[in-house]
């Protein structure tokens, strides 16, 4: 490479190539094999935001909303899953992700990053090393069941969780990640042209946000709730921790939505304007509710309102004007607000940190919007032939089927892993632990010796 | 010889103990405790979830005087930690049947 042979093609075709790169279009001849540095720039950036959103800063909101007696068995299930997933991502979830196979999984072909290398893989990104979009898409992997880790904080055995999370990697999240997202998936509407099911997910409102959401909201119902819920005080540990968590999250959510449009390209920027909208507004409208209802505004409001707004954007971060990310960002801050405040009180359950009442609301808000706002001219992806007349008329629609399907089989799912696991090595930890703190009967460790 | 244990206000503990300083007093022991009294708690929203938290944090400071010092030294803490508002905190002041300084094993009035 880089040195220039009698038989390469003429300089027309290598200027071609190069304009190619800078629009993120194909190359046709020689710097096919090639990764394109800006974009392979921007993805390894945003691949490590990614994990920064997990490591520490989903941990840390988890951990500082936790009492302190449990704070440690937050932070070591968020760890260990960024573990065990890597692990599975190598061994077969890539593949059964994003590799060609069934509408509904993929293949068998890249097992073991068997093949997946620096070389482009023209399919996702025409210019980023296919190692890198494998790592890119791990780090997604990652989170997704570490969302699920607030709704059921404070009581579940750690080993049980581990047990839940693998199967449900292969249960729900390699099966959404290719019927979203894979190149011959069934909802793809964005890049397969036989998908059955024209939706649309730019960062993951249905593959991360509604996958992980309803299976904790199902998961924390099925536990039960935390012992002397409702009768003594549960308060936050460290709203300090959470507010860093927060802030993090926010940070690392620019690699999350920006990053997911696979290159540095306009479409990427256009995410990154939208994320922090959303984000903003998310923010200010838990504030002025809060301020309405209860005459104060709370920093855990705030911050509750910031994830609302950036997780409720994910799914049509890359599709939306700024207004529309405004619209996005206002919505997600009533809805989740209700959620959080009302619904769950009325309703009773004990998703002791809101997994539900932010990601699964926000995410499932988020995709059904993206549906009424999603444009060409933000994303001309959406100009294709195979979802054009969709696009500003009944892709609404496309995004509730999808939804639908994802929710029912991720309910489904949780549902029957919870009675096998509970059957044989049990879920929830004995009384005695649970009063005594997971960190010390669990980890044998404290979070804070004095 | 008494003990002297005043549950206060946490901010007023510089005062407390530039008075108590001035009347001559030597030391005194300060810890951080929670309890309430009948100013009761107050109340925490978390997501729109109400707590009352009961125990309030207060300091509690500890000293021993000798006899003809206690009354002296209960108007000082007192004049330090009075706001006239509910839960300015109490005063308990107990017999102490002896003291003795580890270091040179003086006892008694010698050793506070």
């Amino acid at each position: 490479m880089g040195v220039i042979q009698a038989a390469d093609p003429s300089v027309d075709q290598r200027l071609a190539d190069l304009e190619a790169y800078v629009r993120n279009a194909p190359a046709q001849s020689s710097l096919r094999d090639v990764s394109g540095p800006g974009h392979n720039a921007w993805i390894m950036i945003s691949s490590a935001l990614v994990l920064f959103m997990t490591l520490p800063g989903l941990a840390l909101f988890y951990g500082g909303l936790v009492r302190r007696k449990n704070v440690l068995s937050v932070l070591a299930q968020c760890l260990a899953l960024s573990g065990i997933v890597t692990v599975l991502w190598w061994a077969c979830g890539y593949s059964l992700s994003f590799a060609p196979g069934n509408p509904f999984l993929g293949g068998t072909s890249w097992l073991f990053f068997n093949g997946v290398t620096d070389r482009p893989n023209a399919t996702y990104s025409p210019w980023l090393s296919h190692n890198l979009h494998a790592m890119y898409q791990l780090m997604f992997a990652i989170i997704t069941p570490g969302l699920i880790v607030g709704a059921i904080a404070e009581r579940m055995k750690f080993r049980a969780l581990m047990i839940f999370c693998t199967a449900w990697m292969f249960l729900v999240y390699f099966p959404s990640a290719h019927l979203l997202w894979g190149a011959d998936g069934w909802m793809n509407g964005l890049g397969n042209d036989a998908a059955r099911i024209k939706a649309i997910d730019f960062a993951g409102g249905i593959v991360v946000h509604m996958t992980s959401g309803w299976s904790a909201l199902v998961l924390c119902i099925l536990l039960g709730k935390r012992r002397g819920y409702g009768r003594e005080p549960i308060v936050p540990h460290s709203m300090v921790l959470c507010m860093v968590g927060t802030g993090m999250l926010w940070f690392g959510w620019y690699g999350f939505n920006a990053g997911s449009s696979l290159a540095a390209d306009g479409i990427a920027a256009n995410a990154f304007v939208a994320t922090t909208l959303s984000a903003a507004v998310g923010l200010c409208g838990w504030a002025v509710l809060e301020l309405i209802v209860r005459g104060k505004p709370s920093i855990l409001g705030m911050c509750s309102g910031a994830v609302a707004g950036l997780a409720t954007i994910t799914p049509a971060s890359g599709f939306v004007s700024p207004g529309g990310a405004v619209l996005i960002g206002a919505l997600a801050a009533v809805a989740t607000f209700v959620a959080c405040t009302t619904l769950k009180s009325k309703l009773g359950y004990d998703d002791s940190l809101d997994t539900f009442g932010v990601h699964a609301v926000g995410g499932t808000l988020g995709t059904l919007m993206a549906g009424f706002l999603a444009t060409p001219s933000v994303n001309a992806g959406l100009a294709a032939p195979r979802i054009k007349s969709f696009v500003g008329s009944t892709l609404w629609l496309e995004q509730i089927k999808a939804g639908a399907l994802i929710l029912i089989g991720s309910v489904l799912v949780t549902v029957v892993l919870y009675k096998v696991l509970d059957a044989t090595v049990g879920c929830r930890v004995n009384e005695d632990v649970e009063r005594q703190g997971l960190d010390l009967a669990e980890h044998g460790e404290e979070g804070y010796t004095h | 010889m008494k003990k002297i244990e005043a549950i206060i206000k946490p901010f007023r503990l510089e005062e407390v103990k530039d008075l108590l300083q001035s009347l001559g007093i030597q030391g005194m022991t300060v810890s951080e405790v929670k309890g309430f009294g009948r100013q009761k708690g107050h109340t925490e929203v978390y997501r729109g979830a109400e707590y009352t938290v009961d125990f309030l944090p207060k300091l509690k400071v500890e000293v021993v005087v000798s006899d003809a010092q206690v009354d002296e030294a209960v108007a000082a803490i007192i004049k330090g930690a009075k706001t006239g508002k509910i839960g300015d905190g109490k005063i308990f002041v107990s017999t102490i049947q002896d003291a003795i300084r580890i270091r040179t094993d003086e006892r008694g009035d010698q050793a506070v």
